[in-house]
């Protein structure tokens, strides 16, 4: 079993605040892991370090058998990065960009125009290609941004955040680039907020919160432990909403969770369509007005709940971004 | 295992084993600077326009109204606003320093196989090219609004050249600022610090007609310094009259300065960059 990257026990302090705080997390060689927590979780401080941008306090921390601490040199031949900001240059064209950094991997003119070209065209950029980045939609310039932590031919690449802030079509050109490229056997390391992102691409997850690992496995080994679906009821009367928790509990899985505010009350439920069938004649007989049902994935707080047995604190304090 | 470099060229891979030398590095990075410059007319505009009409009302306006014993204020001007728009220069050293740190380029570039300095020294070259492009510029106004050369071309050459110098001494300085700041707008705060450097010296008006307590600065600041080292060569015969010593004596005086300037920034511009 080959690991690409293996971390142990990785520390990072900052002030009085933990970012790290003993974190254990193997990526292995072949697949996509992707590093799934909320925002403040130490995602961002976890792949800086594997990019050798930041150190750690104390622990080991391998990639690709190189040691990030002592050889961060060969780890930055291996890697390719593409961080939170589209950090391409925006009076530059989308070639000329990739063309730089091509050269910064020490490649010719003539190697570097070939990369160029062939990451264009791999990420449907070829026609946009010789225009300025200014001139690009932000889907685009996270699409570049991807192709200049290719054009290196990394073995691993990282990605954090990918598609935060994108709106929903580049969101999905995004996760396609990015699938193309795991066809092509490039390990990946992601980090996101979302469980949806994480469950298309990956082929094993790693939630972490606090600065440790609070769970890990195949995305289908963690929605077993999760549950299936969420079944979320808006009532158009929050004097109805006991009396709807009550009933949802009896139906779902775990106790149901009622948010006063927007007058919502939610619950785990297998997949089966029977219940979901059962939960929806049951809530039409108690005659409470709805407006509004809805059968969903979990979202994070709903997996962070189950797996930790509490919410996200992070939400408390309005940290996390929509 | 294939990666995408199996698509590309074959010689690809071994490529990226090695690191990129520093020169090379360097120049990639400087140009892409340099292409934002040159490419965002409204930056080359906007700070020509705005240097220019400075300059119009020092020549026009105030300077109606300074006397300058022995030569014209024109003549004691130019020097005076050339040397100090270095500091000018350097405050958008400091800003684009702060914002590339804060857009996540410099991540990118230290994550790539090239040496760690690159960054910085890519800064300083570029921007002290672009120093160069300036300064010749508002030379060529100047000489266009009567601007005259006392002395010969090579003492002009030598003037254009000592201009780079401190500018390029002082990037270092506008460089470490932009990484403390973190963002582009400290970055023009902290960057108001050249506001006493420029005015409380020999640029604009002789030093001897200010109050005694910011003559004891004025004197001894290295702007003042580096302006009289430029004006010794540009009023040839009438420089020593004016200031009182030869040329050499404010032209050691102004390197020392940029030496001290550089010894001071450069380990500290490294040492905050490692540690960012």
């Amino acid at each position: 079993m080959t690991a690409v990257i293996e971390a142990h026990g990785l520390t990072k302090q900052y002030g009085k605040t933990k970012a790290l705080d003993g974190l254990d997390l193997i990526a292995q060689r072949g697949q996509v892991t992707a590093v799934l927590g909320p925002n403040g979780a130490g995602k961002t401080t976890f792949v800086r370090m594997v990019a050798t941008l930041l150190r750690a306090d104390a622990g080991t921390l391998l990639v690709a058998g190189h040691d990030a601490h002592r050889n961060p040199a060969a780890v930055r031949r291996v890697i390719g990065l593409a961080g939170q900001f589209a950090a391409v240059e925006p009076a530059m064209t989308g070639r000329e960009n990739l063309e730089m950094i091509a050269r910064l991997f020490g490649q010719s003119r003539r190697a570097a125009k070939a990369s160029a070209a062939a990451v264009l065209d791999q990420l449907s950029l070829t026609e946009a290609g010789d225009r300025l980045a200014r001139t690009y939609s932000g889907g685009m310039r996270r699409r570049l941004d991807l192709g200049a932590s290719l054009v290196g031919a990394p073995r691993l690449l990282l990605l954090d955040e990918p598609t935060t802030g994108l709106d929903p079509r580049s969101r999905i050109e995004l996760w396609d680039a990015i699938r193309a490229l795991v066809e092509r056997g490039t390990d990946v390391l992601l980090t996101t907020q979302y469980l949806d992102e994480a469950d298309h691409l990956a082929s094993q997850i790693v939630i972490i919160d606090h600065g440790r690992a609070v769970a890990a496995g195949t995305p289908a080994q963690l929605k077993q432990r999760i549950g299936g679906n969420v079944i979320e009821v808006h009532v158009r009367d929050s004097r109805d909403l006991e009396t709807i928790a009550e009933l949802l509990g009896r139906l779902g899985e775990g106790v149901a969770q009622t948010d006063q505010a927007t007058r919502r009350v939610s619950v785990r439920v297998d997949s089966t369509g029977d219940r979901q069938m059962t939960a929806l004649q049951s809530l039409h007989a108690t005659g409470v007005e709805l407006d509004d049902i809805a059968m969903r994935q979990p979202n994070l707080d709903e997996v962070f709940l189950t797996l930790t047995g509490q919410p996200t604190d992070h939400d408390a304090t309005g940290a996390r971004a929509a | 295992m294939t990666t995408i470099a199996s698509t590309l060229d074959p010689g690809l891979a071994s490529a990226t084993r090695r690191q990129t030398g520093l020169a090379k590095s360097t120049l990639t990075v400087a140009r892409r600077s340099l292409l934002r410059y040159v490419r965002t007319p409204q930056l080359i505009v906007l700070s020509t326009v705005q240097m220019s009409l400075f300059f119009l009302i020092y020549r026009y306006m105030f300077g109606g109204a300074i006397h300058i014993p022995g030569i014209s204020y024109v003549d004691y001007l130019v020097p005076g606003f050339i040397a100090t728009g270095v500091l000018f220069t350097g405050m958008g050293t400091a800003a684009a320093m702060a914002e590339d740190l804060e857009q996540g380029f410099v991540d990118r570039l230290r994550s790539l196989p090239i040496p760690r300095a690159a960054v910085l020294t890519a800064r300083a070259t570029a921007d002290t090219a672009f120093l160069a492009w300036s300064t010749a510029f508002t030379a060529a106004v100047a000489f266009a609004v009567g601007f005259t050369l006392h002395g010969s071309a090579i003492d002009a050459l030598a003037a254009f050249g000592l201009v780079i110098v401190f500018g390029f001494a002082f990037e270092w300085l506008f460089i470490t600022m932009g990484m403390f700041a973190g963002n582009a707008q400290a970055a023009q705060g902290m960057g108001m610090i050249v506001f006493p450097l420029v005015f409380i010296s020999s640029a604009y008006v002789p030093v001897s007609t200010m109050p005694g307590w910011l003559q004891a600065f004025a004197n001894h600041q290295p702007m003042t310094y580096m302006v009289d080292a430029v004006r010794s060569l540009t009023l040839g015969s009438h420089a020593h009259a004016l200031l009182g010593h030869p040329s050499s004596y404010y032209i050691t005086r102004a390197l020392i300065w940029t030496l001290a300037i550089l010894a001071i920034s450069l380990p500290l511009a490294v040492a905050k960059y490692r540690r960012s």
